[in-house]
């Protein structure tokens, strides 16, 4: 049997509305994909990009950023720093070579189990597609140092 | 302490991937240069003095009392000499930013080597290199094989390839930490008074530049930014936010502010604050926390919309926040495997 590739996903839900929208998902006994490993936080704006290139960086092979709407945050606008972080973000992930499909942001209110639910489905294939993305063995070895290739030039 | 023929410490002085600005700075702490020379023994500095490999090589292991290693490691050669120094040296210091996080040189891991290659040896407007010749690490003359080092394809701080017992950051780093720092050493070494604890960072401070910049603040969002040609900033008032990237909010002081004092934003060049493991990640957060673009009241698209309009005006994101600390960032280097735009 032919082991299919499961992608890991670090989520950062928000205390408010996404964590309760995945309660929801659960409670509700929506089927979706196991793939996200859902930290909560008290706000989408308490993301510092720091914790996602961290993630990015031991293993995780995307991370999902769920918030309440723009207009419904429980501190006024902090998943509009979110999104003003995640945009910016966004830009430099492209610069270091990481697919933009594997740090999205969603908006997920308490009654959008679904929503969420569908927002991982879809984030996880997107994610299979790609493959692993495996920065510690890819880039650096697992004891912090560099894998170097091997040092032979083309002719040119 | 290692006290050789004429019985002082001996201090040594090595670069690597660096540009010669560290020795430089230290020539330039001024008469005090005088008393380094009277407490030290000069037992290798290529800069200044002519000294050979064959010198080192001679020492016993911890004949160097005080190596300053300033450079970054880019070739094979640079690992040796880091790898041999840190043999030959009691004390190791990463000097200067490039040893310390990368600097200027590890921005190439943004890219591959043979990107800087064909910049370096081919594409560039004022090269004439109609062979097309590139370095090769051996090659065959009539006279046998010849080798030169090895070009990686990372550049590495010093402290990702040897231990490394104290840091002191700045490109390069001001006269006045350099000279606090150097006294420290000289009190450790004649009076036996105490050393900072090992993997210290010496020669900056716990705060931001922020903090030593006497530029206004206020209250201000930022609908667009600036490139430092495209604007004269209004003197005494905050640059980032008059749109200039700055980078103090997310750097450490030490240096007195010296750049946003003459209307050039802070580059970042003593590195990131205590507890920080990536001054780029916080550059990021700082700011996108002045961009004003955007309120709850708008439609979804709308805001990304206009949000999306003031990054725009960051041309290089990647560049301007790990100018000094791609190597050091948690993510060290860019993927090329994936299929991300790069850059």
């Amino acid at each position: 049997m032919s082991e299919q590739f499961e992608p890991v996903i670090v989520g950062f839900l928000c205390n408010w509305c996404s964590y309760r929208a995945a309660d929801l998902a659960g409670t509700a006994r929506l089927h979706y994909a196991p793939n996200m490993r859902a930290i909560r936080v008290m706000c989408s704006g308490r993301v510092d990009p720091q914790f996602v290139l961290k993630a990015l960086k031991e293993g995780a092979d995307g991370v999902l950023i769920a918030g309440c709407h723009p207009g419904e945050c429980h501190y006024v606008e902090g998943n509009i720093k979110a999104l003003r972080r995640f945009i910016l973000l966004k830009r430099m992930l492209a610069q270091l070579g990481v697919e933009e499909e594997r740090v999205q942001l969603v908006w997920a209110s308490a009654s959008e189990g679904k929503i969420l639910a569908e927002a991982v489905d879809k984030m996880t294939e997107q994610v299979r597609a790609l493959g692993p993305l495996r920065w510690q063995e890819t880039v650096l070895s697992g004891n912090g140092q560099w894998v170097e290739a091997t040092p032979v030039l083309e002719e040119v | 302490m290692n006290m050789g023929d004429n019985g002082k410490p001996k201090l040594a002085m090595y670069w690597a991937a660096s540009c010669g600005g560290c020795e430089i700075s230290v020539l330039n702490i001024h008469e005090h240069i005088l008393t380094v020379d009277s407490v030290f023994d000069v037992a290798f500095f290529p800069c200044i003095a002519d000294f050979k490999i064959e010198h080192v090589n001679n020492y016993n292991d911890g004949y160097i009392d005080v190596c300053l290693f300033n450079g970054a490691i880019r070739t094979s050669e640079n690992e040796e000499m880091a790898r041999l120094l840190r043999q030959k040296s009691k004390v190791l210091v990463a000097y200067g930013s490039c040893a310390y996080e990368g600097c200027i040189p590890a921005l190439s891991n943004l890219t591959t080597k043979e990107a800087t290659f064909n910049t370096v040896y081919l594409d560039n407007p004022s090269i004439d290199n109609p062979d097309g010749t590139i370095p090769q690490p051996t090659y065959q003359v009539p006279e046998g094989e010849l080798d030169i080092p090895v070009f990686y394809n990372t550049v590495k701080s010093l402290d990702q390839v040897v231990d490394v017992d104290y840091t002191i950051p700045g490109c390069p780093p001001e006269p006045p930490q350099i000279w606090a720092v150097l006294q420290v050493v000289v009190a450790a070494l004649t009076e036996g008074a105490e050393l900072p604890p090992p993997g210290s960072i010496v020669g900056a401070r716990t705060v931001a530049v922020c903090e030593e910049c006497p530029l206004e603040i206020h209250e201000k969002s930022i609908e667009r930014f600036y490139r430092p040609y495209e604007i004269n900033p209004e003197p005494g008032l905050c640059l980032l936010e008059q749109g200039l990237v700055c980078m103090g909010p997310a750097t450490a002081a030490g240096c007195g502010a010296l750049c946003p004092q003459v209307g050039m934003g802070c580059r970042g060049c003593y590195g990131p604050l205590p507890g920080v493991e990536d001054q780029g990640a916080k550059m990021l957060s700082a700011i996108a926390s002045v961009i004003g673009a955007g309120d709850p009241t708008m439609e979804e698209d709308e805001l990304e919309r206009k949000i999306e309009a003031v990054v725009d005006t960051i041309p290089d994101p990647a560049g301007t926040f790990y100018r000094f600390s791609m190597a050091h960032s948690l993510l060290h280097r860019a993927n090329l495997n994936g299929n991300g735009k790069g850059v």
